[in-house]
C-alpha cells in the first residue's frame, strides 16, 4: 500500500514494521516527530528519555535483553550520546539497534552545522542515509538486519529536507522476528580493558566486512548515462542532481555512507572524464576520494556552509535556471518570536530591566536574547547555562543569573547544579518552568509527570531534586507578578552561596492553560509612551489615534490572552479588561 | 507530466501544515507522485513559514527553488513579497490581503511596503488577491484562513470537486470539518 508520509514517520514506520519493542528519545528538530510517531504504536514500547544519552543507554540494554530497540536524535544530540555510541561500537548489539541522527544544513531551529558522518567514522559503526520517505522506511529495515548481521548499532542520518518532506512511500506489514536470548557473556558486554582490548580488531575487521558489502550493496547504485560528467551524491544533495540533470549524467548514488566503497568509487570513476562530489556540509565523501587518488571536485564549487539547492547545482555545473525577481522595498523580517502570553516574557523584560548578566540555555526562552528583550549574553549547549554560570562566578563574574527551562534542566541541568551544590559558589539559578517542552512541540518530560502516551507517571520535584544537590535557598515565583521576580532575584542575588528560582507558570499554548479574556487600551489614558512596547508582545501594536496625530497602543484581542504582563508596566491604567 | 511547483507561505500559527497535508491528500487520491515540505521549528513561533508542494509523474527535489513557482499561495500579503523571488517567470501569487506587522514594525524599526499586489503585477506576476480573513469570519472562525486561501488555490486544479472533499474529510478533526467545508467553499467562490 502507498502512503503519504513525512521523512519522520516513514522512518517510525519502518522502525513498526522491522518488530522494534522499545524505542527511547530526547525531543530535538527535526527528528521530533520520528518517536512522537513511534509512541502511537501500541506493540511498541515508547518513552521520552530526559537526554539523548539515556536514550541510547535504554535502547541498548533492550538490545541486549534480546529485542529490537530504536533511538532517534538531532545532530547535537549525538553529543551528548557519543559516549555511549563509541562504546557500544565494541560491545554490539544482541538484537538490533538502530540510532537516527539528524543533521541540519542551514540550521533552522538548531546551534551549529556539525556533521555527524564524523561519528559514524570515529565510533566506527555503519551509516545508512535515505534520499526520500520511501527509503526512510526501507533503510530502517535493512539497518535492523544489518545491525545484527554485522552485530553493531547502525547509524540512520537523515537531514531537515528529509525528516520534513512528505513524499509517496511503500508500506507493508510488522513482522516481529523470535526475541533473541540473552546469554550471559561478560567479555561481549563488560568492556572493561581486559574485554574491550580483544573487541577492538573485531570492530576494525567488522568495517572492512562492511566496506566490503558497500562495495556490492544496491543501497549504493550506479546510474550510468554518458562517460562525460559523473556525481557521486547521497541524501538530499542526490535529489537536487537528479532535479538539475534528469538522466543526462552519469550518478553514483550512496546509500551507505559509512565505511564508504573503494572499487565501486574507483571503478565510476574510470567510466566518466569529470568527477564532481555534490554532497551537504564537509567534504566527506570528497576527502575519501582524494584519498583514493581520484582528482575530484567539489567544495571547491560548493559551500560547506549552509544547504545547496537546485540553482546552486545547475550554475556551478553549467546547466540553466530561472532566477525570481522581487520587489525593490525592504521586507521587514520576521523573527519568531515569544507567544503572547508567554510565561518568559514578564521574567526577561525583568531581567533586561536590571541589567544582569544572563547565561542562558536551550529553548524558547532563548529567543529572551533577542530585541526588544535583549535580555540573554550566553547560549551554547544543553545544561550549560548552570555550569558555565558557576564558572562565570567563579572567575569573579558579578551581577549574573543562569536561566534554564524545566526539560533543559532535567536533560543535562542537574549535573551543573551538583557542582554549584558541591563545590558552592555564589550562584543564583532561574529554572524556568513552564511544564513542557516547548521549542520542540510540546512533548511531556520528567518534570510533567505524564509520560508520551499521556498517562500519569512519576514526577521530578524540581524544588526537591535542586535541594538534593545541596542547594539550600530554593525558591518559587510566578514570572509573570513583576515586582515579586524582581524582588526575589535581587534578593537572592544578594544572599552569599548558591540558591535557585523557580519561575513557575505553564505554557500558553498548553491545552490545560485558559487564556484570560482579552485586554483593551483606554485610548483616553494612553499616552503612547511606548513602554508597553518594550516586552515584544506580539498582540500590542502602536496605531494613530483618533485626532490622527498621536500614536496610542492597541491590543490585538485575538491574540491576546489577558496575561497583565503590559498592564503592569503602564503608568497609567490604560489596558482594561 | 512535468513536476509542478507550488509554494505556500505564511505567519507561523496561520496554519501551513494543515494546508500541506490537504494538498498533500488530494494529490495522493489523484494518484501523482508529489513531495511536500515544511520546516518544524523556530519557524512556528510566528515567523515566517515555507512550504513546498512538488508533483507529477516523478518528483525529485523536496524543495522549490528561485524562479521556479508557478504559482504562490500566501496567508499573509508581506510574506507573498518574501518569497516573490521563488515565483517563475509569469507565474500567479494567489494571496491574502490580510497584512499581519512582524515585530520590527510593530516596534516602529521598519515600515510595512505600501502597493505590494501593485509591484508584484509590475514584476510581470498575475495577482490573485482576497480578503481570507473577512470570508474566513463568515465561516465562523479567523484561523479558517488557511482553509479559504486553499479553497481559493483548488480553482487552479483540474480537479473533480469530489477530491478535495475527501482530502478535507481526512485532514480536518470532524467537529471542525463543516467549518472548514464552508471556508474552502468561500474561498473557491470569491
Amino acid at each position: 500500500m502507498k502512503s503519504l508520509l513525512l521523512g519522520n514517520a516513514a522512518v517510525a514506520r519502518g522502525v513498526y514494521e522491522a518488530g522494534v519493542c522499545v524505542a527511547s528519545s530526547y525531543p530535538g528538530t527535526p527528528s521530533t516527530e520520528i518517536t512522537a510517531n513511534i509512541a502511537a504504536y501500541d506493540e511498541i514500547y515508547t518513552e521520552w528519555a530526559p537526554n539523548e544519552k539515556v536514550g541510547m543507554e535504554v535502547a541498548w540494554g533492550a538490545s541486549i535483553a534480546g529485542k529490537r530497540s530504536f533511538t532517534g536524535m538531532k545532530h547535537v544530540g549525538l553529543n551528548v550520546a557519543a559516549d555511549v555510541l563509541f562504546t557500544i561500537s565494541y560491545a554490539g548489539v544482541n538484537a538490533g539497534m538502530v540510532c537516527a541522527v539528524a543533521d541540519e544544513p542551514g540550521m533552522h531551529s538548531s546551534q551549529n552545522e556539525q556533521d555527524s558522518r564524523y561519528f559514524a567514522k570515529a565510533a566506527k559503526v555503519p551509516m545508512l542515509e535515505p534520499a526520500d520517505s520511501d527509503e526512510c522506511l526501507k533503510f530502517t529495515k535493512y539497518a535492523y538486519e544489518m545491525s545484527e548481521k554485522y552485530d553493531t548499532p547502525v547509524l540512520l542520518r537523515l537531514c531537515t529536507r528529509i525528516c520534513h518532506s512528505q513524499s509517496v512511500t511503500e508500506i507493508s506489514e510488522r513482522v516481529v522476528p523470535p526475541a533473541k536470548e540473552y546469554k550471559k557473556n561478560p567479555q561481549k558486554y563488560v568492556m572493561m580493558p581486559t574485554y574491550a582490548r580483544p573487541k577492538h580488531p573485531i570492530v576494525e575487521q567488522r568495517m572492512l566486512d562492511i566496506r566490503d558489502l558497500s562495495e556490492k550493496s544496491p543501497l549504493n547504485s550506479v546510474e550510468l548515462s554518458g562517460t562525460g560528467l559523473g556525481i557521486i551524491t547521497s541524501g538530499t544533495a542526490y535529489q537536487y542532481v537528479k532535479e538539475v540533470f534528469g538522466d543526462k549524467v552519469s550518478v553514483l548514488k550512496l546509500g551507505i555512507v559509512n565505511p564508504l566503497p573503494q572499487s565501486l568509487i574507483l571503478d565510476f570513476a574510470k567510466k566518466v572524464e569529470r568527477l564532481v562530489v555534490v554532497e551537504e556540509l564537509d567534504p566527506f565523501i570528497e576527502d575519501h576520494c582524494k584519498k583514493l587518488g581520484l582528482t575530484v571536485s567539489g567544495k571547491d564549487l560548493f559551500p560547506i556552509v549552509g544547504e545547496l539547492s537546485p540553482n546552486m547545482i545547475a550554475e556551478k555545473l553549467g546547466m540553466p535556471y530561472n532566477n525570481g525577481k522581487n520587489v525593490e522595498d525592504d521586507i521587514p523580517v520576521r523573527p519568531p518570536v515569544m507567544c503572547a502570553g508567554c510565561s518568559h516574557r514578564g521574567l526577561f523584560y525583568t531581567l533586561g530591566k536590571m541589567g544582569v548578566t544572563v547565561v542562558g540555555d536551550i529553548g524558547c526562552y532563548t529567543l529572551g536574547a533577542t530585541p526588544p528583550l535583549s535580555a540573554m549574553d550566553m547560549q551554547i549547549c544543553m545544561g550549560a547555562s548552570v555550569s558555565a554560570l558557576h564558572g562565570f562566578v567563579r572567575a569573579g563574574g558579578k551581577n549574573v543569573v543562569g536561566v534554564i527551562g524545566d526539560s533543559t534542566f532535567a536533560h543535562m541541568g542537574v549535573p551543573g547544579l551538583i557542582d554549584i551544590g558541591y563545590n558552592g559558589s555564589d550562584s543564583t539559578l532561574l529554572i524556568l518552568d513552564n511544564s513542557t517542552t516547548g521549542m520542540t512541540g510540546h512533548q511531556e518530560n520528567p518534570t510533567t509527570g505524564v509520560n508520551i502516551k499521556g498517562e500519569a507517571v512519576g514526577k521530578m520535584d524540581i524544588e526537591a531534586m535542586c535541594r538534593a544537590c545541596g542547594i539550600g535557598r530554593v525558591t518559587v515565583v510566578d514570572p509573570n507578578n513583576l515586582d515579586e521576580c524582581e524582588k526575589v532575584i535581587k534578593e537572592e542575588m544578594a544572599t552569599p552561596g548558591p540558591s535557585v528560582i523557580i519561575a513557575r507558570r505553564p505554557c500558553m499554548l498548553l491545552k490545560s492553560s485558559k487564556p484570560n479574556p482579552p485586554l483593551s487600551v483606554d485610548e483616553s489614558k494612553c499616552t503612547g509612551c511606548r513602554i508597553c512596547m518594550k516586552i515584544g508582545c506580539p498582540a500590542i501594536s502602536m496605531k494613530d489615534d483618533m485626532t490622527g496625530t498621536k500614536k496610542k497602543a492597541e491590543v490585538n484581542r485575538t491574540l491576546c490572552v489577558g496575561c497583565d504582563v503590559c498592564t503592569q508596566l503602564c503608568k497609567f491604567d490604560a489596558f482594561t479588561k | 507530466m512535468d513536476t509542478r511547483n507550488i509554494v505556500i507561505v505564511g505567519v507561523g500559527g496561520q496554519g501551513s501544515l494543515l494546508a500541506c497535508n490537504l494538498m498533500g491528500r488530494a494529490l495522493m487520491i489523484e494518484g501523482y507522485d508529489a513531495k511536500v515540505s515544511e520546516v518544524h521549528g523556530m519557524s512556528q513561533r510566528g515567523g515566517a513559514v515555507v512550504t513546498y508542494v512538488r508533483y507529477g509523474d516523478k518528483v525529485y527535489s523536496p524543495i522549490v527553488d528561485k524562479g521556479q513557482a508557478e504559482i504562490l499561495v500566501s496567508f499573509e500579503l508581506l510574506e507573498a513579497a518574501r518569497w516573490l523571488e521563488l515565483l517563475a517567470p509569469g507565474g500567479t501569487v494567489v494571496t491574502n490581503t490580510q497584512k499581519i506587522n512582524p515585530i520590527p514594525v510593530i516596534m516602529g524599526a521598519a515600515e510595512y511596503p505600501e502597493n505590494l499586489p501593485e509591484k508584484f503585477k509590475a514584476l510581470g506576476a498575475k495577482v490573485d488577491a482576497i480578503d481570507a480573513l473577512e470570508l474566513a469570519e463568515k465561516a465562523g472562525s479567523s484561523k479558517t484562513v488557511n482553509i479559504v486561501m486553499m479553497g481559493r488555490l483548488s480553482k487552479y486544479f483540474d480537479f473533480p470537486k469530489e477530491t478535495w472533499d475527501k482530502a478535507l474529510i481526512e485532514c480536518v478533526p470532524p467537529k471542525f470539518l463543516e467549518m472548514n467545508q464552508k471556508a474552502f467553499e468561500l474561498g473557491m467562490r470569491a
